[in-house]
C-alpha cells in the first residue's frame, strides 16, 4: 500500500501530495500527521497539491480536517501551488477552506509561517507585559 | 442527356474566349469598379485565368459536376473571388450564347440551363470558400486583439497589473481572467492588480467574473486589488447587488501599487527585523 | 463502467478526462467535467453502494459536448432538493456536494426514489 511520505523541514512538516488520494490513505495520512506534529512539537504544515489537476470536495473536506487537526496542536498549515484550474473549479464549487491559508510555492508558504508566528511571538510578548 | 448542348458550351467558351474576357471585364468594370480594391490588370488577369481553366474544364468535364477533378483548378481560383465577381459572367455568357444559338431555340434552352447551373454551383462554393476564409481570418484577429489589449504588466517584484481596456463581455472576461492566473503562477506573482478605468460598463455577469477570479487567485494565495472602478460602475455594481466587501479596492492604479508595495513591502519589513 | 471501488473514483476521473480533451473542451472544462464527474462517482459508490458511469459524446449541428450518466440502485436520496440546496461547506458530514456539482455543468438532471436508486446525469458543453 503506498504511503504519502511526511517531510520534516526545521520545525515544519512538508506534505506533497501526487496520487489520487482514497479513504484508506487520506486516513492514514491525517493519523501520520497528528503524530508527527506532536512529536516533532512542528508549528506548521505545508500541504503541496501542485500536482493535482482535480481537487474535489473529498480532498477539500481532508484538507479542512488536517488544519483543523493541526490548530489544536498549535500548528497553521499552509496549502501551496494551487493550480488555476482547480482554484477557479473550487470556486464554482463553492468550496472554501476555512481555517487553511494558501501560498503561491512552498517557500512562499514557509515565509507566511515565518510571517505568522512572529507575530504569535509578538502578541506572545504583548501578553507577558500586559499581565505584570 | 444529348451531347449536343454540353459540347455546346465548351464549343462557345473555347471559341470566344477573347470576348468572353472582354464583355466579363466591362461587366466587371462598371459594376465593380467603384468598390473593388483589386487593380485593372490585376483583375484582368485573374479573369482571363478563371476563363481560361473553366473553359479547359468544360472541354473535358461534366458542367453539371463542379465536383468532378476536370474543375478542381477551376475551384482552387474560386477561393480568391467573390461570389458576385462569378456570378458576373452570367450575362455576358448568355449573351453569347444567344448570339450563337439563335436558331436553335432547344439547344439555346439546355445550354443557357447549363451554364447557369454550372456557374450558380460554382458561385456556391465561392461564398463557402469565401466565408471560411473570412471567418479564420476574423478568429485570428480576435485572439490577437484579445491578446493586444489584456496585456500583463510586471509592476515590480511579485507585482502584476492587468489594464483592462474596452467593454467587458462575459466569454472575454472569462478567457482574461484565465491568462492572468496562470501568469500568476508562472511569475510567482503576490498581488495582482486588475485596472478597470479603460472599462467603460459592466454587467452581472462579468462582475461575477471579476468576483470569482479574485477569490480564485486568493485560493491560489495570491492577492488582488481591483482599481479605477468609476462611480458610475460602482453604482451598476451596488444595483446587481454583487459583493465587493471581501475585495480590496483602490479609487487609481497608482494608489493601488502604493498598496501592493505596502503589502508586499510589510513582510520585507518583518523578516529584516528578525536577522 | 463499473463504479464498486475507490480505485475506480480515479479510473472515471481518467476516463471522463479524456473523453473531455477528444470533445475539445478548454482545460478549464475539462477540470470542471471531471471534478463533477469525481463527486458524483464517490457519492454512487459512498451512498449508492456502487453502480455504474455511462459515457456518451454528444454533437448537437456545430457544437460539441460531453455527457455522464451516473446510476446506482442504492437507499436513494429522500429528499432531493435539500440535497441540492445544502450549501457545501468542509467539514460537513453530508458532503453528498450535489449542488456544487451542479454549478460545474450546463445541464443537470437527477432523479432518485428512496430504496430504489439514484440517477444523475451530467452535461457539459464546450
Amino acid at each position: 500500500m503506498d504511503r504519502i511520505p511526511i517531510l520534516k523541514l526545521r520545525d515544519l512538516l512538508l506534505v506533497t501530495i501526487q496520487v489520487d488520494m482514497h479513504d484508506r490513505l487520506a486516513m492514514q495520512l491525517q493519523d501520520e500527521l497528528t503524530a508527527r506534529i506532536s512529536e516533532t512539537s512542528a508549528r506548521g504544515v505545508l500541504i503541496d497539491i501542485s500536482s493535482l489537476d482535480i481537487v474535489d470536495s473529498f480532498i477539500g473536506r481532508m484538507i479542512a480536517n488536517i488544519a483543523a487537526m493541526a490548530r489544536v496542536l498549535d500548528a497553521q498549515t499552509v496549502v501551496v501551488g494551487m493550480q488555476p484550474a482547480v482554484a477557479i473549479t473550487l470556486v464554482e464549487l463553492g468550496l472554501t477552506l476555512p481555517g487553511v491559508r494558501t501560498a503561491l510555492n512552498v517557500d512562499r508558504g514557509m515565509a507566511l509561517l515565518e510571517l505568522s508566528s512572529d507575530q504569535t511571538a509578538a502578541a506572545r510578548e504583548r501578553d507577558v507585559d500586559v499581565s505584570d | 442527356m444529348s451531347v449536343a448542348p454540353d459540347s455546346a458550351l465548351a464549343r462557345i467558351l473555347k471559341t470566344y474566349e477573347a470576348e468572353l474576357l472582354e464583355d466579363w471585364m466591362r461587366e466587371q468594370m462598371t459594376t465593380f469598379s467603384r468598390t473593388s480594391k483589386i487593380k485593372e490588370s490585376d483583375l484582368r488577369s485573374q479573369s482571363a485565368e478563371f476563363l481560361s481553366l473553366l473553359q479547359q474544364a468544360t472541354q473535358t468535364g461534366n458542367p453539371s459536376d463542379v465536383t468532378a477533378p476536370a474543375f478542381g483548378r477551376v475551384r482552387d481560383m474560386l477561393g480568391d473571388m467573390s461570389r458576385s465577381r462569378s456570378i458576373s459572367m452570367k450575362r455576358p455568357l448568355f449573351a453569347r450564347i444567344q448570339k450563337e444559338l439563335s436558331n436553335d431555340v432547344a439547344g439555346l434552352a439546355t445550354t443557357t440551363w447549363t451554364a447557369t447551373e454550372l456557374l450558380d454551383k460554382l458561385g456556391l462554393i465561392t461564398t463557402e470558400t469565401y466565408q471560411k476564409n473570412r471567418e479564420q481570418i476574423i478568429a485570428r484577429q480576435q485572439q490577437e486583439l484579445l491578446e493586444l489589449s489584456t496585456p500583463v504588466v510586471k509592476l515590480w517584484d511579485g507585482i502584476l497589473a492587468l489594464p483592462m481596456i474596452g467593454t467587458l463581455d462575459s466569454a472575454r472576461t472569462q478567457v482574461v481572467m484565465e491568462s492572468l492566473l496562470q501568469r500568476i503562477v508562472e511569475t510567482g506573482a503576490e498581488i495582482a492588480i486588475i485596472d478597470i478605468t479603460g472599462v467603460p460598463t459592466v454587467d452581472t455577469l462579468t462582475a461575477q467574473h471579476l468576483i470569482k477570479t479574485v477569490t480564485a487567485a486568493r485560493l491560489m494565495g495570491a492577492d488582488c486589488i481591483i482599481s479605477g472602478i468609476r462611480p458610475q460602475i460602482a453604482q451598476t455594481i451596488v444595483h446587481l447587488g454583487v459583493d465587493l466587501s471581501t475585495v480590496t479596492t483602490k479609487a487609481t492604479l497608482a494608489d493601488a501599487f502604493r498598496r501592493a508595495l505596502e503589502m508586499t513591502g510589510q513582510r520585507d519589513k518583518v523578516s529584516r527585523a528578525r536577522s | 463502467m463499473e463504479l464498486r471501488s475507490a480505485a475506480d473514483v480515479v479510473a472515471v476521473r481518467q476516463l471522463v478526462r479524456t473523453w473531455a480533451v477528444e470533445a475539445g473542451f478548454s482545460l478549464i472544462d475539462q477540470t470542471k467535467i471531471v471534478t463533477a464527474a469525481s463527486e458524483l462517482a464517490r457519492n454512487t459508490i459512498d451512498y449508492g453502494g456502487g453502480g455504474v458511469a455511462r459515457l456518451e459524446l454528444l454533437t448537437e449541428g456545430a457544437r460539441r459536448g460531453l455527457r455522464v450518466a451516473f446510476e446506482d440502485h442504492g437507499p436513494g436520496i429522500p429528499d432531493v432538493e435539500k440535497a441540492l440546496t445544502d450549501h457545501y461547506t468542509t467539514g460537513n458530514g453530508l458532503g453528498l456536494g450535489l449542488g456544487g456539482a451542479r454549478r460545474l455543468v450546463n445541464e443537470f438532471d437527477i432523479s432518485s426514489r428512496p430504496g430504489e436508486g439514484t440517477r444523475v446525469v451530467i452535461t457539459r458543453w464546450k
